[in-house]
């Protein structure tokens, strides 16, 4: 809070500093000497600014990196008795100092008479650390922002561009917003890479990415040696593909030709009504569709196998019978179907605007040679628009790989290997979900493979993107 | 470049397509108001007249693609060979297979230059072999006078073509099926002068064997290239006549002053 | 010239044959498109009617008002918190249905278990107040407990077996008798909308869940729109087209295609681990889903900045505008309907949206509403996730009548998203 008095504090001088700044500024218009380049208002702000801004980002940095920096010169002066602790006892004395140097309350562990002695010190040596750190933060920030406010007042003159140095202002401002794109893809490619590589030093990569084996919870208790056999995604992946096949075998088909007859033969009105439906279908959450698929979609299938195969039994396909009769809730086929039927608004959507962008001209041509509407569809449309449909393919299938919702809630947790879509298999989010959810402590190979799992799934979708960008790239040209 | 010639018609020319009363409507707005028109077997009959005449759309009437329109409505009737085109039990594809038309900007399809030509055929059902097929294409190729160009290269993509060769293949495309009529809406109009007067040539040579109704901005191409014109202005086929006569002594004022571009 | 191939007549008669199988391929893929959208349309009526199906019981519930006589042998004036009230209701309910409970105090647990604690509670908290009360009979209205509500609705049946069934037999003749006393009353269940989270069913409801996700979504909106519309506005309107730019713009399209999961696991590395916000707070979770909305934001305000006609700005620069005046005072305003539109779709996407808030930790049981953007809380996608899970039975349809009120959310946001686009939308 103290931060945020200071913002405060800083806020009003440089309201004032406008204020004064645009008072004189408007004194100059009065006098005839010169045109001025710029409206009062342009002096007030860019006074301001230069008061505010400087001023603002030192404080914000001392807020974030006070205290580490004050952590780590505490840390630098303990004594030696303190340093030959076990490290986990050395940190809950560093949290005790810290914490009684700030006013807090101190755990309640019993220190020998030496250590509590070290504690009184270091606490007032943390205390007298504060003080020093905040004073410098605030004492910089109080030095720019008088500096800020006397550069912008004395820059007061008529010639001077003020208006153009408040829209240099602006300008660095749109520039750093645009930069947090960037610094969001750095953010997600560091912290992937960092926490997997940690989990690349305790199970090898060619391990994780090739081995048959993923079974996390029998590689942990504290002592144990991390197995290494125990990390291998590929039934993780097996399950993916095999979710995400049966999902785009629902989805394609449909999507296609939905997307096929609202841009070519559904009238204005059906159109119209039409295609909110199928947005509304779209933005249906994800949640949603998991618990449709758990406790409606799951239950019926199970019923109808079961029954299927209570019919079959006692006769010539008896074994197909008895295993349609055990089959689960949690099969493949379950998330799979439930899947597409949420990716097929997707779908429909993109291929519609693709086959949409297929010149007119072309269906025109077709249409005067004496071709039928599904004949030029065929044999003319859908081979133009070929290229864009298959990057809308891609796209869905980037989309089936990253979903975890409907996963988590209708498919199961046991890594099989299989093409089999009555089994129950899991896949690569269900386990990154399943890691990160239980009681975790953050550091073990167990939570940092689900680092690695999310990196997997990062470069393989961005993958899928990336191809699908360059074959509509590719083929653009064509309608120039 | 010689002056084609308008010569006159054979004497016994049949007429290969006959409009009457044809009215048309998008939505509430009346383009055409009953058009009268009388277009004679091979030759080639112009249509001109100032931007929004209707002309274009009339056009479209021939081979029924104002269906494709939403809210397009034609009445009248336009008898081609006795048979009416609107005749609800005439199929809009027979009635395009017999009627082939050029549009303003080539629009090849994003095929191979062979499949460009062969797709008429294909649909329909023409050729029964691969070597039948090749034939047809072939001769397509060479009445469009594009045949010597691309022979070495039929498996090329018809959109590699230049904007002129573009427009003949498209030509080569619509006479594969051997239509009886081809109409061409403002063909040149996206060429540079010299394959315009190739075109032009190519149209010259056509018209011993189709119909042809050509839609055209410029009167000096209507001269050049048909033998009779038709003029219309505002959704009225205002003149009809020998292109010689409409050219030199024009019987409405309007047609006149169109000529003589008073108007345009 | 000749004519070699097929004569006019043979064209005539060949074309004219095939027609017909032509014409019915054509009805066919017709057809497949026909079929295509009545299966989507199909898919959507059979997912919201269930939904519907489902929940809508759950804005019922059936309650109970009792006549609590506080006896003062069994509640000691000086510890009014000692008393056992739960059993003390018990054992009223069954004298007033003439029930005599057992020696073993087995029917009178019985009962227990079809009255919700809440009303021990309600008790206890009358009698802190005002312990003058003991002594004295109060009239208490609390919710059945939830099997019992479900037998009224309906879904504890008598004829399934007396094993297989949530209540015993002498509890659902109980349950009738109170009825027919009259003790027992429907009504609207706003105990759903009044309350958290919490382990009883029928003392569960929204409001927590309803708390968090607004205020989630006050970040998200104060943090992605702001960056989003500046960060388009350079990128379209004053960025250089050079190389990075180029880079910039793939950026956000690939970001925008980043699965959500990703996004939690930077939220967990990164606000979490590092950074130190709180777990399960409205904070990270408003900070995760603002990176996931500002590329959807981003493409489409620079969409509705494209679709601003040159001549707009040409006029303003003609006239000696700044480029940054230009952008400010005549570009962007036009752009706004556009730029609001974009962004209240991508904050009820984000509304919906559970896997990256799961990641930073909000699964956990959060029984009270959330006072501050750092305090534990949940959001309503999260809830029904949790309530997913939950083995009882009421559950299920608190579950889908939670997906109904976010249903209800979303609609009404697309909504507003679509009126406004109606209203403000200019055609140029």
């Amino acid at each position: 809070m103290l931060t945020g008095l200071a913002l405060l504090v800083l806020a009003a001088f440089s309201g004032a500093v406008f204020w004064a700044a645009s008072r004189r500024a408007a004194g100059l218009a009065r006098s005839p000497a010169a045109p001025v380049n710029s409206l009062p208002f342009h002096h007030g702000t860019y006074a301001a600014v230069w008061t505010a801004v400087p001023a603002a980002l030192v404080l914000l940095v001392a807020a974030l990196f006070g205290d580490p920096v004050e952590t780590a010169l505490v840390k630098a002066q303990l004594p030696a008795a303190v340093l030959a602790l076990e490290a986990s006892d050395r940190q809950v004395f560093l949290d005790d100092a810290l914490a009684i140097a700030r006013g807090g309350s101190r755990s309640e562990t019993p220190y020998s008479p030496d250590l509590e002695a070290a504690l009184r010190t270091a606490a007032s040596d943390a205390h007298a650390i504060d003080v020093r750190v905040r004073l410098i933060g605030l004492g910089s920030a109080g030095v720019l922002a008088l500096a800020g406010a006397a550069w912008g007042l004395s820059r007061i003159r008529a010639p001077f561009r003020a208006r153009a140095g408040v829209e240099k202002w602006i300008q660095a401002l749109l520039l750093f917003c645009s930069v947090t794109a960037v610094f969001t893809t750095v953010g997600i490619v560091a912290s992937l890479v960092w926490e997997s590589w940690r989990f690349f030093q305790a199970v090898p990569p060619l391990a994780f990415l090739f081995g048959m084996e993923w079974d996390p919870q029998s590689a942990m208790y504290a002592d144990q040696v991390v197995s290494e056999g125990a990390f291998g995604a590929i039934p993780l992946f097996a399950g993916t593909f095999l979710i995400m096949l049966i999902a785009m075998m629902v989805a394609a088909p449909v999507g296609l030709f939905a997307a096929i007859y609202l841009s070519e033969y559904a009238s204005g009105t059906s159109r119209a009504i039409i295609k909110p439906l199928l947005e509304i279908l779209a933005g249906v959450p994800t949640v949603v569709y998991g618990f449709f698929a758990a406790l409606t979609v799951g239950p019926l299938f199970r019923t109808g196998f079961n029954a299927v195969g209570a019919m079959l039994v006692g006769g010539p396909l008896n074994d197909l019978g008895l295993y349609l009769g055990e089959v689960q809730n949690q099969m493949a086929l379950v998330a799979g179907v439930v899947m597409g039927v949420m990716l097929i608004p997707f779908v429909s959507s993109l291929s519609d605007d693709i086959i949409n962008a297929v010149p007119q001209s072309l269906r025109d041509g077709s249409l005067a040679m004496g071709a039928t509407q599904s004949e030029t569809i065929r044999k003319v449309i859908l081979p133009a628009a070929l290229p864009g449909i298959m990057a809308a393919m891609l796209l869905a299938v980037s989309r089936a790989v990253g979903e975890t919702m409907i996963v988590t809630m209708a498919a199961g947790l046991q890594a099989r290997m299989t093409f089999n879509p009555l089994e129950t298999v899991t896949t690569v989010t269900v386990q990154i979900v399943t890691l990160l959810t239980g009681d975790q402590e953050f550091d073990s190979p167990r939570t940092l493979s689900a680092f690695g799992l999310g990196l997997t799934l990062f470069v393989v979708t961005l993958l899928l993107n990336v191809i699908a960008l360059r074959i509509v790239q590719k083929y653009q040209e064509q309608y120039d | 470049m010689t002056d084609v010639q308008s010569s006159p018609p054979p004497a016994e020319v049949a007429t290969r397509i006959s409009a009457r009363g044809v009215r048309v409507f998008y939505g509430d707005k009346q383009a055409l108001f009953d058009v009268d028109l009388d277009v004679p077997d091979r030759a080639v009959t112009a249509l001109i007249g100032p931007s929004g005449c209707g002309k274009s759309t009339f056009l479209r009437c021939i081979n029924r693609m104002n269906d494709t329109i939403p809210g397009a409505r034609v009445e009248g009737t336009i008898l081609l060979d006795g048979e009416d085109v609107n005749d609800r039990d005439l199929d809009p594809v027979l009635l395009r297979a017999r009627v082939g038309m050029v549009f303003q900007k080539p629009n090849p399809f994003p095929k191979t230059i062979f499949e460009n030509v062969a797709y008429g055929p294909r649909i329909h059902g023409l050729a029964t072999s691969k070597s039948e097929l090749d034939g047809v294409v072939e001769q397509a190729l060479k009445r469009a006078g594009l045949w010597k160009e691309v022979s070495d290269r039929l498996d090329q993509p018809g959109t590699s073509l230049s904007g002129g060769q573009q427009q003949r293949l498209v030509i080569a495309r619509a006479i594969a099926i051997n239509p009886e009529v081809i109409l061409m809406d403002e063909p040149c109009s996206a060429l540079d002068p010299i394959a315009t007067a190739r075109i032009e040539e190519l149209i010259d040579e056509l018209r011993a064997l189709y119909c042809i109704v050509i839609v055209t901005h410029s009167m000096a191409q209507a001269a050049r290239v048909s033998q009779r014109t038709a003029f219309f202005h505002m959704g009225k086929l205002v003149e009809t006549g020998l292109t010689s006569k409409i050219f030199t002594r024009p019987g409405d004022p309007r047609t006149q002053d169109y000529i003589t571009g008073r108007f345009g | 010239m000749t004519e070699p191939g097929p004569s006019r007549e043979d064209l005539k008669t060949t074309v004219a044959r095939r027609l017909k199988a032509r014409n019915a391929a054509e009805r066919r893929f017709r057809l497949y498109g026909q079929v295509a959208i009545a299966l989507a349309l199909g898919f959507l009526v059979l997912l919201l009617g269930r939904i519907v199906q489902q929940g809508w019981s759950t804005f019922i519930d059936y309650r109970l008002t009792a006549q609590v006589y506080l006896d003062p042998s069994r509640i000691d004036r000086t510890d009014p918190g000692g008393a056992n009230y739960d059993l003390l209701i018990a054992q009223q309910l069954l004298k007033q249905i003439g029930v005599a409970d057992d020696e073993n105090g087995t029917r009178s647990d019985a009962m227990k278990d079809l009255v919700s604690g809440d009303m021990g509670f309600q008790v206890l908290d009358r009698v802190k107040a005002d312990p003058t009360l003991i002594g004295r009979t109060l009239t208490v209205s609390a919710p059945l407990k939830a099997n019992a509500g479900l037998y009224f609705k309906g879904q504890v049946k008598r004829s399934t077996s007396e094993e297989e069934r949530a209540l015993s037999d002498a509890q659902i003749d109980w349950l009738d008798q109170m009825r027919a006393g009259g003790l027992v009353a429907s009504g609207f269940n706003s105990t759903f909308f009044t309350r958290s989270d919490s382990t009883e069913p029928e003392q569960a409801g929204v409001l927590g869940a309803i708390v968090g996700s607004t205020l989630m979504l006050i970040l998200t909106a104060a943090l992605a729109i702001p960056i989003g519309v500046l960060a388009a506005t350079f990128l379209e309107e004053f960025a250089p087209k050079n190389r990075w730019t180029d880079i910039v713009e793939v950026n956000i399209n690939n970001l925008a295609a980043v699965p959500s999961i990703v996004y939690g696991l930077l939220g967990l590395a990164v606000f979490i681990n590092w950074m130190h916000v709180p777990r399960s707070s409205p904070l990270v979770g408003g900070l995760v889903l603002a990176l996931m909305a500002l590329p959807t934001v981003i493409i489409a305000t620079r969409s509705s900045l494209k679709a601003v006609p040159p001549s707009i700005r040409e006029a303003a620069l003609a006239l000696g505008a700044s480029r940054t005046q230009t952008v400010f005072h005549h570009v962007l305003p036009l752009a706004l309907p556009g730029v609001m539109t974009g962004s209240i779709l991508s904050l009820a996407h984000a509304l919906g949206e559970t896997a990256p808030l799961l990641m930073v930790g909000m699964v956990s049981f959060v029984p009270g509403v959330p006072d501050s953007l750092t305090s534990a809380s949940t959001v309503l996608p999260v809830q029904i996730f949790i309530w997913e899970n939950a083995s009882e039975r009421a559950f299920h349809e608190r579950t889908a009548a939670a997906i109904m009120v976010l249903l209800a959310f979303m609609i009404l946001m697309n909504l507003a998203a679509v009126l406004m686009r109606r209203r403000f939308e200019r055609r140029w």
